[in-house]
């Protein structure tokens, strides 16, 4: 029963922060709310048994995709609207909003921990046993998936080459 | 109770609010964040399956579509400065160049 509430709480954050990613005129909010969804999404990976997936959730992408596009997002200064006039005046920056912010960003915090320590028990109706550790994924990765895995590597050094080739600046002379 | 077919309409949910992104909004930056609310939409599935048939392989595909979405991002976030530094915009109706 517990597990059900959380799914429904976990599914509404996430179509609710997705929502709002496409409502935001400013980028910057649309992938700070894409990180909120990511965040529930891996709340939801935790309820399918997949701890692993949900951690590389957190640390890949929204540790690294996403700061990736923040950076982005920041260095072409896209949003030309008033932003010294923002940080003044907007209705979330006062003191009451970021309070509730602070508290909010703890509830998630004791909530990710509670359903990580609660381990892979229940899943609802998922017949079967789970497969969730690391240790089974990390075998069928280096054994059935070995050459897509290789693959992978090449597919990284294409799209670093290819991103510093198309960013940089070309210097005529 | 909690079965496959609520991820199911979870993920399908999800990717609808992508794909809708993608066709309404007017900022190159934002239409990228609506694609990877469409791989996420799909990586959801995935588990889910994977899950439901008591199988790794879904967890692993999720791997590597994680993979294949920073790449993504990195190349796509390239193109998209590199663009901004030739018009000044974001917009993606001021890119009609290659436009017949």
């Amino acid at each position: 029963m517990g597990s059900d509430l959380t799914f429904y709480l976990f599914a509404a954050i996430a179509i609710a922060a997705s929502l709002l990613v496409i409502a935001q005129r400013n980028p910057i909010y649309s992938v700070l709310l894409l990180i909120a969804s990511f965040g529930a999404l891996s709340g939801l990976y935790v309820l399918l048994d997949a701890p692993f997936v949900a951690v590389i959730q957190i640390i890949v992408y929204a540790g690294a995709i996403m700061v990736l596009f923040l950076f982005v997002v920041m260095l072409l200064n896209a949003s030309h609207e008033e932003t010294e006039y923002d940080e003044r005046v907007h209705p979330l920056l006062q003191a009451g909003p970021m309070r509730f912010g602070a508290f909010l960003a703890a509830a998630l915090m004791i909530e990710l921990v509670w359903a990580l320590m609660k381990g892979g028990g229940e899943s609802g109706a998922f017949p079967g046993k789970a497969v969730s550790g690391v240790k089974e994924i990390g075998q069928l990765l280096f054994t059935d998936y070995a050459f897509p895995f290789e693959v992978t590597s090449i597919l990284i050094l294409v799209a670093m080459v290819g991103a510093v080739v198309l960013a940089r600046r070309e210097t005529h002379q | 109770m909690i079965a496959l077919n609520h991820y199911l309409v979870l993920s399908a949910i999800l990717f609808a609010i992508g794909t809708a992104g993608v066709f309404v909004r007017r900022n190159l930056i934002t239409i990228l964040l609506s694609i990877e609310i469409m791989l996420n939409a799909v990586n959801l599935t995935f588990v889910a399956f994977g899950r439901a048939l008591g199988a790794a392989d879904g967890q692993i595909i999720v791997f590597f579509v994680m993979t294949v979405a920073a790449a993504e991002a990195a190349v796509g976030l390239a193109i998209v400065i590199a663009l901004f530094r030739h018009r000044e915009s974001l917009n993606p109706d001021s890119f009609t160049a290659l436009k017949w």
